[in-house]
C-alpha cells in the first residue's frame, strides 16, 4: 500500500504533498527495505503509546491521595468508565475479562491521541495494527465461548425465537455476520483515523496557497487554517469515540460468548 | 495521463463504491435522530441508553465500512 501511495504522489502534481504520505511506513534507522522485524516509525510510535499508557496509569495510581490530582483523576476516571461499561454491556460475569478490555481501550485511545500530536504517526490508522487487535478479540471471544459452553456456543447461530423454517436461513446470515465481525471491527477504527488525518492533510496542503498566489491565497489560506482547527477539534472527539466504540463492541462480542442463547 | 482501461475501471469503481458511505451516513443519522427524539421525551432514561446508541451506530456504520473496503480493494488489491 505504501509503495502505491508513493507512486501516486509522484504522478499527481497538484498538491504540495500527498495527503496519504503521512501513512508511509519507513525504517527508523537507514533506508533498507521494511522486513518482518525492522524497527519502523510505527514501532516507535506504538512504543511511545505503550509508555504513555504505563506512565498515566502507574504514575496516576502510585500517589493514592484522598483528593486526587489531575493525573490520578484521569486514571481513576478511565478505570471507572471501562469497569462500568463492562458491567453494563457484558454483565457482571464478564468482570474477569475486565483487565483485557481495559488494556485494549487504553492502548487504542492513547494511540489515537498520540497520533493527533503534530508530526506524530497514528499507529491505529493502519489496518495491520487494528486487524491484530480485532483478531485477538475475535479469537479469544470464540475460545471463551467454546470453553464456557462447549458445543452449546453454536446456539448463538440457531435462533430459537424465530419460526422453524426461517432458522436455517437466519443461521447462515448469523454465521456470515459472525465471521465479518473482525473485518468491520478493525476497519472501522483504521478507516476513521485514516480518513480524519487525510482530511487534515488535504487542508494543510491548501494552507500555503498564499505563497503561490496572493489573490486566491488571501481567501483560501485563512479558510483552510480555520478548517484545520475545526477538523482537529472534531478529530479529538473522533479519537475518543472510536476507542469507545471499539471497546464497547468488544464487550458486546464478549456478552455473546458468555450468553450465547438468544 | 497513462494507464489502461482496467485501472480506469478500478478507479471509477472505487469512486462508485464510496457512494455507499452515504447510506451509512443516513443510517447513523437515523439512529442518533431517533435516540435524540426519545431522549428529549424522557431525559431521565436517556443516560442509560447511550451505550445502546453507540452499538447501534457501530452496526449501522459497519455496512458503510464495507463500501470503503470495496473501494480500498479496487484501489490497491485488484
Amino acid at each position: 500500500m505504501a509503495t502505491d501511495v508513493n507512486g501516486a504522489a509522484e504522478q499527481s502534481g497538484g498538491l504540495v504533498f500527498h495527503p496519504m504520505d503521512q501513512f508511509i511506513i519507513k525504517p527508523l534507522f537507514g533506508d533498507g527495505a521494511v522486513g518482518m522485524f525492522t524497527v519502523t516509525n510505527i514501532t516507535l510510535w506504538m512504543a511511545i503509546t505503550v509508555l504513555a499508557t504505563i506512565a498515566l496509569l502507574v504514575l496516576g495510581s502510585s500517589g493514592r491521595s484522598t483528593i486526587p490530582g489531575r493525573m490520578q483523576s484521569i486514571a481513576e476516571l478511565a478505570y471507572g468508565f471501562i469497569r462500568k461499561m463492562v458491567e453494563d454491556v457484558a454483565g457482571r460475569d464478564a468482570l474477569p475479562y475486565f483487565p483485557y478490555i481495559m488494556t485494549i481501550f487504553m492502548f487504542v485511545v492513547m494511540a489515537n491521541f498520540v497520533g493527533l500530536l503534530p508530526g506524530a504517526f497514528t499507529s491505529t490508522s493502519h489496518i495491520g495494527v487494528t486487524a491484530v487487535l480485532a483478531m485477538l478479540v475475535f479469537i479469544s471471544v470464540t475460545a471463551i465461548g467454546f470453553i464456557k459452553h462447549g458445543a452449546g456456543f453454536l446456539s448463538l447461530f440457531w435462533i430459537s425465537a424465530a419460526p422453524l423454517p426461517l432458522r436455517p436461513i437466519l443461521a447462515l446470515i448469523e454465521v456470515i455476520s459472525y465471521f465479518v465481525r473482525p473485518v468491520s471491527h478493525s476497519i472501522r477504527l483504521a478507516g476513521n483515523m485514516m480518513a480524519g488525518h487525510a482530511v487534515m492533510k488535504v487542508f494543510a496542503a491548501f494552507a500555503p496557497m498564499i505563497i503561490i498566489s496572493t489573490g486566491i491565497g488571501l481567501v483560501v489560506t485563512p479558510l483552510s487554517i480555520l478548517a484545520i482547527a475545526a477538523i482537529y477539534a472534531l478529530e479529538i472527539l473522533v479519537a475518543f469515540i472510536q476507542a469507545y466504540v471499539f471497546t464497547i463492541l468488544t464487550c458486546v462480542y464478549l456478552k455473546d460468548a458468555l450468553h450465547p442463547a438468544h | 495521463m497513462e494507464g489502461d482501461i482496467a485501472t480506469m475501471g478500478a478507479y471509477i469503481g472505487a469512486g462508485l463504491a464510496s457512494v455507499g458511505m452515504g447510506g451509512a451516513a443516513v443510517g447513523v443519522g437515523n439512529v442518533v435522530g431517533n435516540f435524540l427524539a426519545g431522549a428529549l421525551r424522557n431525559p431521565s432514561a436517556a443516560a442509560g441508553q447511550t451505550a445502546t446508541m453507540f452499538i447501534g451506530i457501530a452496526f449501522a456504520e459497519a455496512l458503510g465500512i464495507f463500501s470503503f473496503l470495496v473501494a480500498l480493494l479496487l484501489m490497491f488489491a485488484v
